[in-house]
């Protein structure tokens, strides 16, 4: 099998950006521990609310500028509906589903996890703007899905 | 024209007047899955547009039928029965044209009945707003159980027809075991074997679904129907683009009487695609709980693997375009690129679909690094990138040839050819307006699969709005074009021209010089292929399975929240 001259050197220049971008991934999650959020834990979706820190849905404060926000989506809404954080704070989010598949989005920001019944979702952000940021379920969830929103204040 | 390397590889070829009978009975199948396509692309355009509308506050879509049924209506059409009636008919056609026996298509027949059922199953379905569950139905959204059965219909329809491909094939290696596999047959063989791979996925995860929606089990364990469901999604894609590739590299070169570049190359692009088309549906899911970090970066760097068959595609067309244009005497870029036959639709719509196949790599690029999908994931833009992937150089490529194909199976003259080359110029222009708005709304972090995107008047969404009635002029730019589509195809039929010279839809021949012959024969053994893509996708899967049923994931219960 014959491969031409110049596209043995086209497919050595798409082999290179091949290398390359897998090495920036790669390199990213070893050096910066940047991966997606893929926290492995499950939870029983009808218990939900007798299950803790899940049956009290808010925010933690676990250090200066370091906090938990834990919560629980359900159709067509988040609880809690609006937390308020320092400027500068690392917050992470803990969530879950009662019901169906939701999204959990804060746009312009890293924050977007799939929010899977049976399982609890996790992702961190450190919010250095000041604003009330939109918190968005980003996936299907009913007839009330484009109502599925919550705030995120940070003062 | 057969050329050296396919009128080599036919010398099974039976003539006379019973081929000349069977050949027409081959073609009324094919015509049937064109038309169910044409017809299927209407309906799916008239949904897409008035979502363009809804999304866009210009209009309020009735209660009885709202945006979300709408939209499961346009998602399941579109991406699922649109393409997949097209590419099974443009298979049948690659298959019985290159490998010429006497046959009876009834086992074609019963495929495309069975699809044809399970397609009017779902719709009933999604129609009587029992099953509002968008095209990717995540459980435990529960829709009727017509919809589960109407999905599994279609897909067992897609075996039947590939069952009756793989007996032509299989035939022709009985009666020919010294030559090659005719291209246009390897191109459809080696896509349905990845498809059956593929849509295995798809029948598992109704193996959950339907008893579940039946009644007959409680629950439904929602991260493994996900997981299921990505392992055929992302296949679902390939299957689109080795649909779209078949007559990139075997039809367009006949618009300008050139050749294909290399006939080894081909295949080795079509294995290649095979391979890599199951090890790498988790970038559907990076962002799920349940599945590690570890499997979700296998994955990326199994993804990256496209470049190689993308690339090779890429340098293919263009020498093919090139060699052409210099045994015509047409020499320098510039002049080549005007050479080639801008007037003829069967051209024109592939080769748009490629220009903006360009832009849809980039962009999946983007989304299958995950460190930029976090940003993407689930927002206009990944709406934007399948409407430049599937609704780009699927679609115009699936249109541009049903231009050439439509003329040849009735054996009558293209009606307005002026309107089907206004119509793949304008589909062209309208998809590039709503796609870009679709991708700039994404990055603004507008939400995808979302009625109203104001959230009562939010500050984080006031930006999004303005981007929607872009897309919305774009969408109603491409409702238009399909318009002229239907009157184009439709009135090839009605207006019943018989053209002077039988109109063909030909595969090109080899480029001189290019011996299919020396082609390794190992790249024809595409049962060992399909075999070693099975072992892949098990080595890709069972990781991940294993640790969903090891996390011990609790069931959840059905149910209907429209």
């Amino acid at each position: 099998m014959h491969v031409h001259r110049q596209e043995r050197i086209w497919l050595t220049f798409g082999l290179a950006i091949l290398v390359l971008f897998a090495a920036v991934i790669t390199t990213s999650a070893i050096v910066d521990g940047f991966v997606p959020p893929s926290r492995v834990q499950s939870i029983d979706p009808t218990k939900v609310g007798q299950t803790p820190p899940f049956d009290h849905p808010g925010l933690r404060k676990i250090a200066d500028g370091a906090y938990e926000a834990y919560y629980v989506a359900r159709v067509f809404s988040f609880a809690p509906a609006e937390i308020r954080v320092p400027v500068g704070s690392r917050v992470t989010f803990y969530v879950t589903s009662t019901d169906v598949e939701h999204g959990f989005s804060i746009p312009e920001t890293g924050v977007n996890t799939m929010v899977t019944p049976g399982w609890v979702s996790s992702v961190s952000h450190t919010f250095k703007l000041r604003g009330t940021f939109l918190l968005v379920c980003n996936e299907y969830c009913g007839a009330g899905h484009h109502m599925m929103a919550a705030k995120v204040t940070v003062e | 024209m057969m050329g050296s390397a396919i009128g080599s590889a036919t010398t099974a070829q039976r003539a006379g007047a019973s081929f000349e009978l069977s050949r027409a009975a081959g073609d009324l199948l094919v015509l049937a899955h064109i038309y169910t396509a044409t017809l299927v692309l209407g309906i799916g355009a008239l949904f897409g547009v008035l979502q363009g509308f809804s999304r866009a506050n210009l209009i309020v879509m009735p209660s009885w039928f709202d945006y979300y049924r709408m939209l499961t209506a346009h998602g399941v059409l579109m991406a699922l029965v649109f393409t997949t009636f097209f590419i099974t008919g443009l298979f049948t056609y690659a298959v019985y044209r290159s490998v010429l026996r006497d046959r009876s298509p009834r086992l074609g027949w019963i495929g495309f009945c069975v699809m044809l059922v399970g397609t009017a199953m779902a719709a009933v379905a999604i129609l009587n707003g029992s099953a509002t569950v968008l095209y990717t139905f995540y459980a435990p959204l529960k829709a009727s159980p017509l919809f589960y059965f109407g999905a599994t219909f279609l897909v067992l329809g897609t075996w039947v027809v590939a069952a009756d491909l793989f007996l032509n094939v299989a035939w022709f290696k009985r009666t020919a075991p010294e030559a090659r596999i005719p291209l246009p047959a390897f191109m459809a063989t080696c896509t349905m074997i990845m498809w059956i791979i593929a849509t295995l996925g798809v029948v598992a995860e109704m193996g959950l679904l339907i008893p579940w929606s039946l009644g007959w089990t409680s629950g439904i364990d929602v991260g493994l129907t996900r997981m299921f469901f990505w392992y055929f999604g992302h296949p679902l894609v390939y299957f689109w683009i080795m649909g779209a590739y078949t007559i990139w590299y075997a039809v367009v070169p006949t618009t300008y009487k050139g050749a294909i570049f290399s006939d080894a190359l081909t295949r080795l692009a079509f294995i290649m695609l095979l391979l890599l088309s199951t090890p790498v549906g988790l970038h559907h899911q990076y962002l799920d709980p349940g599945i590690g970090a570890g499997w979700k970066w296998m994955h990326a760097m199994t993804t990256y693997g496209v470049v190689i068959p993308s690339f090779m595609t890429a340098f293919a067309i263009f020498a093919s375009f090139e060699i052409a244009a210099r045994k015509a005497g047409v020499r320098g870029f510039v002049n080549i690129v005007r050479w080639l036959p801008w007037k003829n639709p069967v051209f024109v719509g592939p080769a748009l679909g490629m220009i903006m196949f360009i832009f849809g790599g980039f962009g999946g690029i983007v989304n299958n690094s995950y460190a930029m999908d976090v940003l993407v994931h689930n927002t206009m833009w990944i709406v934007g990138h399948f409407h430049i992937t599937v609704g780009g150089p699927a679609a115009l490529t699936f249109i541009g040839a049903s231009y050439g194909l439509i003329p040849a199976l009735t054996g009558r003259k293209l009606f307005a050819p002026k309107l089907a080359l206004v119509q793949v110029y304008t589909w062209f222009v309208g998809m590039a307006i709503m796609s870009t708005a679709m991708h700039w709304a994404g990055l603004l972090g507008s939400p995808r699969r979302t009625s109203d995107v104001s959230y009562f008047g939010a500050q984080g969404a006031a930006t999004w709005h303005n981007e929607m009635l872009w897309a919305a002029l774009g969408g109603a730019i491409i409702a238009v074009s399909v318009v002229m589509f239907i009157i184009v195809a439709t009135g090839t039929y009605v207006a019943n021209q018989r053209a002077e010279a039988k109109p063909t839809f030909d595969f090109a021949p080899a480029r001189a010089g290019d011996d299919a012959l020396s082609t390794p024969p190992v790249l024809d053994r595409l049962g060992r292929w399909g075999v070693l893509a099975i072992a892949l996708a098990v080595l890709a899967y069972a990781g991940p399975v294993a640790q969903q049923i090891q996390a011990h994931a609790y069931l959840a219960p059905g149910m209907r929240t429209w």
